[in-house]
């Protein structure tokens, strides 16, 4: 799976390109970790606009994180889902917990 | 009725979690099923070989062999793997369970594997493997 950084102010965006399986997952993770300490960032998107498959290994990837951003106050938003991976979250419970946001600009925004 | 069958083995690599979706979803493709129908079966089968790589076999090697048929509209397909197999089915059909908690590992895959297709089966021996059964009918033949 392909990732691309970018930060805005003290927000790190994540867009991911490909398939989050248990395959990815493990790679995925570990890049994002690395990200978040190397900027120290305090906020963080996920961009799923270019993800056209998740199995719930993508829920332990997103939950992890979400642990990690706040633990020291920070926020997590998702972006761009596709009908099938957002049946995934909804069956984890993610939006209980995580919002999602038509775009990254109005996920900033509520930050 | 019309009826066809195919049967793939391959080891158990994370690299075929992918492979495994795919071939199953191309041989589901012959009922025409619309493309959410094809999004659960590939979710589904992601599901029941991830748990074939990670708990049956415990990442070492192995073989994983998946068997699907086709009767009129309906598809089964069996994933079944020759590892340690598990203790307790019940427990790990529950949703959020997951005997390695140290792996993030959600705890939702058999949750996913039931939401998605119409019915599951899960056969487990310890020391002996797992198989698991799931079926599905499309509604557009």
């Amino acid at each position: 799976m392909l990732l691309k950084f970018s930060k805005r102010g003290n927000t790190l965006i994540v867009s991911m390109c490909g398939e989050l399986d248990h395959h990815s997952a493990e790679n995925v993770r570990a890049k994002i970790d690395n990200k978040i300490d190397e900027f120290g960032i305090k906020n963080l998107i996920f961009d799923f606009s270019d993800v056209n498959f998740m199995d719930s290994s993508g829920i332990g990837v997103v939950i992890g994180r979400y642990k990690k951003i706040t633990e020291y106050g920070g926020r997590v938003g998702i972006v761009s889902l596709k009908p099938n991976i957002k049946r995934v979250f909804e069956l984890g419970g993610l939006f209980k917990i995580i919002k999602e946001y038509k775009n990254i600009e109005e996920a900033i925004e509520s930050f | 009725m019309y009826h066809n069958e195919m049967k793939i083995e391959f080891p158990s690599k994370s690299q075929n979690e992918a492979f495994a979706r795919v071939v199953v979803a191309a041989f589901a493709s012959q009922l025409d099923p619309t493309i959410e129908e094809l999004s659960d079966v590939k979710t589904a089968v992601s599901e029941a070989v991830t748990n074939a790589i990670i708990h049956g076999y415990e990442n070492s090697s192995g073989t994983v062999t998946i068997k699907c048929s086709i009767d009129g509209n309906k598809l089964t397909v069996e994933v079944i793997d020759f590892g340690k197999g598990i203790e307790d089915v019940e427990l790990a059909r529950q949703p959020l369970y997951t005997s390695r908690p140290e792996l993030e590992r959600s705890g939702m895959g058999f949750t996913v594997m039931e939401t998605f297709m119409d019915t599951l089966e899960v056969e487990s021996q310890i020391g002996k493997g797992t198989r698991v059964i799931m079926t599905k009918s499309f509604k557009s033949v």
